[in-house]
């Protein structure tokens, strides 16, 4: 399957439904969040998971039957099928308030330098790998996007499209 | 500006009319209500000195006088988008209802089907269709930027849009702000009337016909629909509507619009159109300082 492919299929519920090992269950979705970023399972209660095409995960708040063929349900949400799982940024803007750990906070500047697809030397001593990033909005912390954080630098993971100079 | 001068007949006040035809309009953005608040993006935009224009009659909308709304942060966090004033007219008038199943038309590039999904507080189900591959990719970027889990895009022509994909279940609401001549968006694209030809506007007014009715067909009974253009065309406006209250059932029905407005029209040219049309809206640029609008609510009688 590519990711050409317009035909979304619902993830099995766990791993006794699952006929491809390689196919990631909703089970394991929601231990992931859980697990790396302390979002409780609850947060995605009401709402299905999808595959489009190999390891592209979407997020839907609705039950349609399985396979759809369209395109578009909801939106873009993880990446599965390789070492790390990497949610997008659409995903934690929408769901990274709920997250309590692997949090990174930025200042203005290097919020600014985030979003523009910098990647920075920041201290940090908590897990490498993919994190959430925050900055002060309107008073309070807002998830910015995902960050990639390995070897003492935050690598910027902005996709080209979304990067802007503010 | 030549092609408006055939409505003289049927605008009031038809040099001032022009004359705000000729007037620039600035930025307008819409607060997207499943991000965050009216209060924060006020403070968020305060915070980024940028100024803002309340909008008297819609508390969610603000005028940008002096800014574009692509670069600052309220809307890379897709807490606004920009939209026009009178765009955001056509769902509020269909003012659907949270779990409501709601089918998008013609949706492509998004402002109005997230707009959908945002009062409906991103629950139900908002099918956006849209017949061109390009626009759809516009319709997705808005809708994942925004945070919408509850839009569903599919691309096919709406005149033959598909309940398969979903179980075959209609809808409770439907949109339909079809491809028009855009003589209404003079002010934001002053070369708009170019291009204009009778047989064009004649053209697309089939085009509009054959969806309208399929959202009709598609549309529960006691279900609503909402019929817009950016257009003053009566071929593409009362014509339209005169149409399909002959082809399927459905009654024109009156609605409160909290801007200044000018009924339907029931006669152009050498054509009579059903009474009811008097009951869609007419919205000129010069009544409220806006685009130009058209937008008629639609009611499929219970069974």
């Amino acid at each position: 399957m590519s990711d050409q492919s317009t035909e979304f299929t619902r993830l099995p519920e766990t791993d006794d439904e699952r006929d491809d090992p390689e196919r990631a269950t909703r089970e394991e979705v929601l231990d992931f969040w859980a697990e790396r970023f302390g979002v409780p399972s609850e947060t995605f209660e009401g709402y299905t998971f999808w595959e489009r095409g190999a390891g592209k995960l979407w997020l839907y708040r609705g039950h349609p039957p399985s396979p759809v063929d369209i395109e578009g349900l909801g939106m873009t949400f993880l990446r599965t099928r390789q070492e790390h799982w990497k949610p997008t940024l659409e995903a934690v803007q929408r769901f990274g308030e709920h997250a309590s750990r692997n949090v990174i906070h930025l200042d203005e500047d290097a919020a600014q330098a985030f979003v523009a697809g910098e990647d920075q030397e920041l201290d940090w001593d908590g897990d490498w790998g993919y994190l959430v990033v925050t900055h002060d909005l309107a008073g309070e912390a807002e998830p910015v996007g995902v960050g990639l954080y390995v070897y003492g630098e935050l690598r910027s993971q902005v996709p080209k499209g979304r990067r802007r100079e503010l | 500006m030549e092609p408006l001068d055939r409505y003289r007949p049927i605008v009031d006040d038809f040099e001032a009319f022009i004359d705000a035809c000729e007037r620039p309009l600035p930025s307008a953005v819409r607060v997207n209500t499943i991000k965050t608040t009216v209060e924060r993006v006020q403070t968020a935009l305060a915070d980024a000195d940028i100024a803002v224009e309340p909008v008297d009659w819609h508390d969610g909308l603000f005028v940008l006088p002096k800014d574009s709304p692509g670069a600052n942060w309220p809307y890379f966090h897709g807490w606004i988008h920009g939209q026009e004033e009178v765009s955001v007219i056509p769902a509020t008038v269909l003012d659907p209802q949270p779990g409501d199943r709601v089918w998008d038309a013609c949706a492509a590039p998004g402002s109005k089907t997230t707009q959908l999904a945002a009062l409906m507080d991103d629950t139900g189900e908002v099918v956006a269709t849209d017949n061109n591959l390009g626009r759809i990719s516009a319709l997705r970027t808005n809708t994942e930027r925004l945070g919408a889990t509850t839009v569903a895009v599919t691309h096919e022509d709406g005149r033959n849009h598909s309940l398969k994909p979903f179980g075959g279940e209609g809808y409770d609401r439907a949109l339909v702000d079809v491809p028009c001549s855009c003589e209404g968006t003079i002010r934001k694209n002053p070369d708009t009337l170019e291009d204009w030809s009778l047989s064009h506007v004649e053209g697309i007014s089939g085009v509009q016909k054959g969806i309208l009715k399929r959202a009709v067909e598609v549309t529960e009974p006691g279900g609503t629909v909402v019929y817009s253009t950016c257009t003053f065309a009566p071929e593409e406006n009362e014509a339209v509507l005169d149409y399909v209250l002959d082809e399927v059932a459905c009654e024109i029905v009156d609605y409160d619009l909290p801007l200044n407005h000018a009924p339907g029209i029931t006669e152009w040219q050498d054509e009579t159109y059903d009474p009811s049309v008097a009951d869609a809206k007419r919205i000129y640029p010069h009544h409220n300082d806006t685009g130009g609008f058209f937008c008629a609510k639609l009611e499929v009688p219970a069974e």
